[in-house]
Parts: C-alpha cells; sequence; structure tokens
C-alpha cells in the first residue's frame, strides 16, 4: 500500500518541544534490543553506559571536557543549518583548526616566547577553520556544487593532510618514531580551571559562545538574515540581503567554531598535535545541534548528552568488553530518530487510494 | 452585451445537483468560519461563489475538496451523501480544483508537473500527446516542453486548469481565475468554461469580478461573515446589488483626485536594458519611464511580458542595468541594492505575497522587518528592538484592519486579502516618496481592493509618486492617471487615462505597436 506524506497545515508547538524527548526514549529502545541481542541485560548496559558516570565526579568533569568540542561545533552548525546550508564537514574544519593553531605552538617550541601564544593560536584555529569553511561557500555560491558533498568529501583530505604532518615534518624526532608532534609547551596550553581534574578554559570560551550565540541568532539583524534566508529565500532577497554574503559568514562562523574547538583540545586535554585528534566530534555535533533545535541553549543541553554517550562507551569498552562501534550506533540511531520525529511533527503519513491499473 | 451562456437552465427542468453542500460547519478555535452553509452546483451550470476575504469561500472550498473535514453538514454527490477523507478522494469523484496559488515546480517542465500530479505512471511523450490534445479542445495555450519557472501567473494558471481537465473532472472549482488575466485571456478562459459546462461538466466560479459574475454564471451563491446569504440569478442582479449582497453596503468607488499638482520626478527610468537570465523573466529593452511626485502610473500588460523583470530591476533585486538608467529621488540608483533604494524613500510591493513580500514561515510581526530593518527605527546598531518592531506592527495592523486569528500568526496564515493589507500597510506607514506595486489587488475581495487603491490615491495625494503594474485593465482605468503598456519586455509611452480607451490598451497589449516598432527596425 504505498504512503505518502501530506505537510501539516499548522505545526504543533508542543510537538516540535516533544520531538527530541521521543527521540531519545525511541533510541534508548532500540538500544535495549541491542543489547539484549548482544547477550547483555539491557538494564545493566543501561546503568553502566548512562547512570554510572552521572555519578562519579571524575566522569563528570570528563563529561563537560568532552561536551566541550561538541557544544562550540554545535553552535556554528546551528548558524549554517538556519539559513539552510548544509555545512557536513565540520570534522575537516576541525583538523585545520587544530593545525593552523599547532603550526604556531610548534613554531614557537623551545623559545622564550610568551604568554601570547595561546590566544594567538586560538585565533590561528579560528581563521583556519573558517578559511575551512568557505570553501564549500565558495564552490556553492560560485558554481552551486552541493555544499553537502564539498563539504564532507573535504573532511578526508584535512584528515590525511593531517595525517601527513604528524608522520613527516612535525613529526617529533624524539618521539620514538610515534606520529606525533612535540608536547606543546606551558605557553601553548589551554590552561586548567583547578588543580585537580581536567576542566580547561576552553569550557569557558564555549560558554561565552553560547551567550553571544544566543544573542546574535535571536535579537540581532544579522540573526534575522540568516533565519529568513533559511526560511524564504526570495523573501530575503526582496529585504536585501545578499544571499552570497550570508552563505559566506555562516560557513565562516560555522568552520571557525569548527577549528577553535580543534585547537582548544589540542593545545588543552591532548596535549600535541597527532593523527587522531577527534573521536568524530565533527560529526557527533550535527547531532547536538538537531537534538538541540538549533538553539544555542539547546545544543549546550544536548552536548551533554551526546558526550554521555561517549563516556559510557568508554566504560562499556571496559566492564561489559564492548566494542566502542556500539557509541556510534547510539549516536546514529539518535539522529535518524530526531530526523524521523521532525518529519512525523511537520506532516502527517497517508495512506494513498489504491490506484486502479489498466 | 452578448449572452454567452449556450442555454438557459431557468427554462428546464433543474437538472439533479452534481455536487452538494448541506449545512456545512467548521469551527477555527472560536472562529465559525461556515456557518450552516449549503451550496448546490449542477451539471452543466457555472455557478458563482461570491464573499469577501474572511466569508468563508475558501474553507468551504477545501471542505468540498477534501482538504478539510466539516464539523457538521454533509456533502452529496449526485443525491448520495459522500465524504471526502484526503483531496484524493474527492479526485477519484471527479472533482477537479484549481487554487489560486498554484503548486508547480518552478524547475520542472509543463509536463513534468502534469506527471508528477498522477498517479500512474505514463511516457512523458504520451503524457505530452494528452496535453496538446487537451490543450487544444479547450482553447488552452500550454507548451508542454517549457520549463514552469519561465512561464508568467497568467500560463502557470493554464497549466493548472490542464492538469486538472487530464482527470476528466465531473466539477471544476476555479479560485479567483480571472484575477490574473488580461481581458482578453479571461474572454479565453470564459470560452473554455463554456466549452466545459456544454459537456456537461460543472464549474464553481470563485470571483470578486461582478461584470464576470454575472456575464458567465448562470447561478451564484453569496456568503457574508461565514453564513450563505443568498443564491441568486447574476443575471438579473445588478454589479452594486451584488456588492451589497456580499459587503451588506455600499462598496464606495475609488474616488479620483487629479486636482493637485505633479511635483518633481520621482522616479526616473531611462533606456534600462536587462538581459534576460535564461531560466526566468524576460528581458528588458529600452524602458523610458518618468513618475512625478503625485500621480499614479500604471503599466498594463499580459502577465510574462517582463513585468516582473521591471518590477526587480525597480526594487534592486536584479541589478546589471547602467547606475545612472534608474535615478530615484535625483539620486542615481541602477547599482544600488534594496536596502540602499529604500534608503531613498522608494517602497515596493512584489506581486507574490507569500515568499516574496513575507516569509510563510515567520511571524507577521518578524515579517515587518523585512522592509523596515533599514529604516533606523527597530534595528540600532545590528539589533533588534523588540518592543519598537512590535509597535510598528500593531500600528499596521490597526490602521490597515488586517484580520487573523491569534496574536502574531505566521504570514502563511492569513488569507490573501489580509496578508496584502499587511504588506501596503508596511510600505505606506514607511511614508514613502516613491511607491512601486505589482498587481496590488490580485486575489483580494472587493472591499479590501477598494480599500488598497483608496489608500495608495491618498498617498499619491500626499505627493507620493505611485507605480502600479497590474494585469487588471478595469482596476488601472479606475485610479491610475496615465497608463503605460508592457509588451515582450518594451514598455510604450504613458497616457493620459482620459486620453485613452480598452481597445487602445488591449491592442498595444497585444504587441500592436511592437510589432509596427520592429517592422521599422526591419525596414532600416
Amino acid at each position: 500500500m504505498p504512503l505518502k506524506l501530506e505537510r501539516q497545515e499548522n505545526v504543533p508547538l508542543a510537538g516540535l518541544i516533544a520531538a527530541p524527548f521521543v527521540a531519545l526514549a525511541v533510541t534508548l529502545v532500540v538500544g535495549a534490543v541491542m543489547f539484549l541481542a548482544m547477550g547483555q541485560d539491557p538494564v545493566e548496559a543501561f546503568r553502566i553506559y548512562f547512570i554510572d558516570p552521572l555519578g562519579d565526579p571524575y566522569t563528570l568533569q570528563e563529561l563537560v571536557v568532552k561536551s566541550c568540542p561538541l557544544l562550540l561545533i554545535g553552535v556554528g552548525l546551528a548558524f549554517c543549518y538556519r539559513a539552510n546550508r548544509w555545512n557536513i564537514g565540520a570534522e575537516g574544519q576541525y583538523v585545520v583548526g587544530a593545525v593552523f593553531g599547532s603550526w604556531l605552538a610548534l613554531a614557537t617550541h623551545g623559545t622564550e616566547a610568551g604568554p601570547w601564544v595561546l590566544p594567538a593560536m586560538l585565533v590561528l584555529g579560528a581563521v583556519g577553520g573558517a578559511a575551512y569553511g568557505l570553501i564549500p561557500a565558495f564552490l556553492r555560491v560560485r558554481f552551486g556544487a552541493s555544499e553537502i558533498l564539498t563539504s564532507l568529501m573535504l573532511v578526508y583530505v584535512a584528515q590525511l593532510g593531517l595525517d601527513y604532518l604528524v608522520r613527516g615534518p612535525w613529526r617529533d624526532p624524539a618521539g620514538f618514531n610515534f606520529p606525533q608532534s612535540v608536547t606543546f609547551d606551558a605557553v601553548a596550553t589551554v590552561p586548567l580551571l583547578f588543580e585537580e581534574g581536567r576542566m580547561h578554559a576552553g569550557i569557558v570560551i564555549a560558554l561565552v559562545v553560547v551567550v553571544v550565540a544566543t544573542f546574535v541568532l535571536g535579537r540581532t539583524l544579522v540573526g534575522f538574515s540568516i533565519e529568513l534566508g533559511g526560511s524564504a529565500p526570495r523573501a530575503a532577497a526582496f529585504a536585501g540581503f545578499d544571499e552570497r554574503r550570508v552563505t559566506y559568514g555562516v560557513f565562516a562562523v560555522s568552520g571557525g567554531l569548527a577549528g577553535l574547538a580543534g585547537i582548544i583540545e589540542v593545545a588543552g586535554p591532548i596535549g600535541n598535535l597527532q593523527p587522531s585528534i577527534s573521536p568524530g566530534y565533527g560529526f557527533t555535533a550535527i547531532i547536538a545541534a538537531m537534538l538541540g533545535r538549533l538553539h544555542p541553549v539547546g545544543i549546550l543541553v544536548s552536548s551533554f548528552i551526546l558526550a554521555l554517550t561517549y563516556i559510557g562507551g568508554e566504560a562499556a569498552q571496559i566492564s561489559l568488553r564492548m566494542p566502542f562501534d556500539v557509541t556510534r550506533v547510539f549516536q546514529g540511531t539518535l539522529l535518524i530518530a530526531i530526523l524521523a520525529a521532525d518529519v512525523l511533527v511537520r506532516y502527517r503519513i497517508r495512506r494513498v487510494e489504491g490506484v486502479r491499473h489498466a | 452585451m452578448a449572452d454567452v451562456v449556450p442555454s438557459d437552465p431557468s427554462t428546464l427542468e433543474p437538472p439533479p445537483a452534481l455536487l452538494e453542500a448541506i449545512g456545512l460547519t467548521k469551527r477555527f478555535g472560536a472562529l465559525v468560519a461556515n456557518d450552516h452553509v449549503s451550496l448546490a452546483i449542477r451539471a452543466g451550470e457555472t455557478h458563482a461563489l461570491l464573499g469577501e476575504n474572511g466569508a468563508g469561500k475558501s474553507t468551504l472550498v477545501k471542505m468540498m475538496c477534501g482538504l478539510l473535514q466539516a464539523d457538521s453538514g454533509e456533502l452529496r454527490f449526485e443525491g448520495a451523501p459522500v465524504s471526502f477523507p484526503d483531496p484524493a478522494a474527492s479526485r477519484a469523484r471527479g472533482i477537479g480544483v484549481v487554487f489560486q496559488h498554484f503548486a508547480l515546480f518552478d524547475a520542472l517542465t509543463v509536463v513534468e508537473n502534469v506527471a508528477l500530479g498522477l498517479p500512474r505512471h505514463e511516457g512523458l511523450a504520451a503524457l505530452a500527446a494528452r496535453i496538446e490534445a487537451c490543450v487544444h479542445r479547450y482553447g488552452l495555450q500550454v507548451e508542454p516542453y517549457r520549463r514552469v519557472g519561465e512561464l508568467s501567473v497568467g500560463e502557470r494558471q493554464r497549466v493548472e486548469i490542464v492538469r486538472c481537465l487530464l482527470g476528466d473532472p465531473r466539477v471544476l472549482i476555479l479560485d479567483e481565475p480571472t484575477s490574473v488575466l488580461t481581458p482578453d485571456e479571461s474572454e479565453s478562459l470564459f470560452r473554455t468554461v463554456d466549452l466545459l459546462t456544454a459537456e456537461g461538466r460543472a464549474v464553481l466560479f470563485i470571483s470578486h469580478k461582478l461584470d464576470e459574475v454575472r456575464r458567465l454564471c448562470q447561478r451564484a451563491t453569496v456568503l457574508r461573515g461565514g453564513k450563505f446569504i443568498a443564491e441568486v440569478d447574476p443575471r438579473r442582479e445588478s454589479a452594486a446589488s451584488l456588492a451589497r449582497l456580499m459587503v451588506g453596503a455600499e462598496v464606495p468607488r475609488t474616488p479620483r483626485i487629479v486636482t493637485h499638482e505633479l511635483g518633481e520626478p520621482r522616479l526616473l527610468v531611462k533606456n534600462l536594458n536587462l538581459k534576460g537570465d535564461g531560466s526566468r523573466g524576460s528581458a528588458l529593452i529600452d524602458i523610458n519611464l518618468e513618475i512625478r511626485a503625485g500621480e499614479i502610473i500604471g503599466i498594463a500588460g499580459v502577465a510574462g511580458n517582463g513585468q516582473t523583470a521591471l518590477f526587480e530591476a525597480l526594487s534592486g533585486e536584479r541589478l546589471g542595468g547602467d547606475a545612472e538608467a534608474i535615478v530615484i529621488d535625483r539620486t542615481p540608483a541602477g547599482a544600488l541594492g534594496p536596502t540602499e533604494r529604500r534608503a531613498l524613500r522608494a517602497g515596493f510591493v512584489p506581486e507574490e505575497r507569500l515568499g516574496h513580500a513575507a516569509a510563510p514561515d515567520m511571524r507577521l510581526s518578524d515579517n515587518v522587518l523585512l522592509t523596515t530593518h533599514g529604516d533606523g527605527r527597530n534595528v540600532r546598531h545590528g539589533v533588534i528592538s523588540h518592543s519598537v518592531l512590535h509597535a510598528m506592527f500593531g500600528e499596521i495592523v490597526k490602521r490597515f484592519d488586517v484580520r487573523f486569528g491569534g496574536r502574531d500568526p505566521k504570514a502563511r496564515r492569513l488569507s490573501g486579502g489580509n496578508l496584502q493589507k499587511f504588506v501596503i500597510g508596511r510600505e505606506v506607514l514607511r511614508e514613502p516618496v516613491l511607491l512601486i506595486v505589482d498587481q496590488p489587488t490580485w486575489g483580494v475581495d472587493a472591499a479590501a481592493a477598494s480599500f488598497i487603491r483608496t489608500t495608495l490615491r491618498a498617498k499619491a495625494a500626499e505627493g507620493c509618486a505611485v507605480l502600479v503594474i497590474s494585469q487588471d485593465l478595469d482596476e488601472l482605468l479606475e485610479f491610475t492617471d496615465r497608463i503605460a503598456v508592457m509588451c515582450e519586455g518594451r514598455l510604450t509611452a504613458p497616457v493620459p487615462v482620459e486620453e485613452t480607451s480598452r481597445e487602445a490598451i488591449g491592442l498595444a497589449m497585444g504587441g500592436a505597436e511592437t510589432a509596427s516598432a520592429q517592422g521599422d527596425a526591419d525596414a532600416a
């Protein structure tokens, strides 16, 4: 029996709010089935996965640390997605930001450079990410190329570029041939917030970004032009907002924040440049952005939830001997569930009348 | 006036009602959109549905085609009760609707668009042949392989009609069909309608043009405020008596005030040329125009002759002409964008309300920002003042009598007439010195149209220069001072209304002048 989707005239607000919660519930159900299929007790698995990390001070800190890049990237993506520009390449922009910022850390390594190094690294990271984000924007504006494809493909270019650098020119000569750079100097390292633990100053930057982004998106003409460009392009042109400028702008912001996340991660929790500086933050942040309803405060919440899937995944690896891919499955299920919930709220499914075939 | 009706049903035994609505009631929250409305359409008749905006016409039509479900009352088809849970069910019964807002994809060709609406898969070539046959049979001008994006509003409407007719409907519902057509095009539509009814089909004709209804329709159902008011024989009514039934009071004609002095030129267009960009919109060829403070100039023309390109060139959405080609209030504006032109106190009202003049999914108050963000009132240093914005929104709503449900709905939720009042009000309250309006009253009811014309007239009297692009010749003759005609990208010199006639303008719309100009060029 053929089905079709019909757009609803009046989308209920309650439905839009409920959609992410329903999506989370569906994800848990799918997860339970998965655990059962793997021969695990779902209740026990859920406890290890989602409850235990919340009760432990160390893992709570780790949760915040893990949510920091997700938050930064996710907020940037919200700019793009609100403008109906689909940047899927935040992972690449994150890597390029990390590379750009690290260049300064390595260039000043072992010198008497002062405390200006870290701020300059952060700026370089943001600039690098923004520049990398502008490539798909340019290809779209100039040639009409789909930014979804170009931004995604550029991820692999960036990752392989990083791989080359840390195995080649930037490899630590005293590192026993391990593919990694030297450990950054103190002036090139993001300071910790507290003596104990892993909470670093990047978290403060992320929170400031949330406040600024909330203001820009909600209260300024720039935010309005982004929203309008995404919602009704012709009306935006009529209102005098240049579509090309909006495209460049949102990609620059999105890439810049991803790049900033990259350099903060490298100069903070990681401490040097390595081939694997991200467990897929750039992709997971897409889920955080969608789950957070493209609102910076919503993304603040959703980043924690997604960080929890990382932390829980690590715990499950240790105590249940489950593969890390379980985390990926959770994240993927969550994304599909959100997208499906959104469609079901905005549209209704109808059965098409049986068609007579001659 | 020649009677175009093939037979007068009043002299015959009335045929059974093909589609009948009995006591339909529909509520939206506190609003009763339809209050026990009844309507019967018989085979072979053209039945008019008359009513102001908000009278409940759209609600009734939506219930009759399955888009809405009635709260109470029933529908009958050939005497038997039916229910239409969705549009497919009504289509299966042979009810076809051509809505005011078309559902066509710009990027696809005519035949591809038609194919999308059909349940079965047939070859595009076979379908194109069927379209050609239908076009031929009913005298509709449609080329199957043209891209819809290139078509004018009038042509798109014909695509929608053809799409409906391919489904072989027994009842065809036309929602404001003539509002986008020239007199000639309307005439050919009427001939099509006559052919359809002669085949025993029924046509429900929704229109605000009372003269047309009186010519074309054998019966008319009048709604007001969601209630059934009367079923009359429009041929035995006068336009004034029909209007009285619709609004419950006399509709004032727009007062013509031509006594005031004309001021300096507010808009000067000199040798404006614009290349067609291929995908949509005709080119503009050597456009010259001067509008002085205090006058209203009308541009007549068949849809798709460059009016949209002209509007976009004037609003700054489409650049490409010479900087000096467009002068607004003595400032060369040809290279300026829309915001900069608005800063010269120009105001623009495009033809499409949803998606161009307003963002459908944004709230009305946010839609105020579209054209006012550069005026220095509601945006300071890039920060939106929502309190000022809401005050401006409230003023537009109050002064222009914009009606809607809720406090601040999305633009999509407003009826056409109310959204148009909002869009016009948004510009008028900016106190422009130049106002350019494309199709000011398309799909707007008589009372709102009269209000809009009076508003524009009053602005001109205050010293604003007004340019009105319209396919409604009667409207232009009624309230503009001079009329120019657009045909194939060229614009004729404006002629004072007193010195011209429907016939002369109609001739120019058909390209009489362009043809002679081309003849000269060939001879040279």
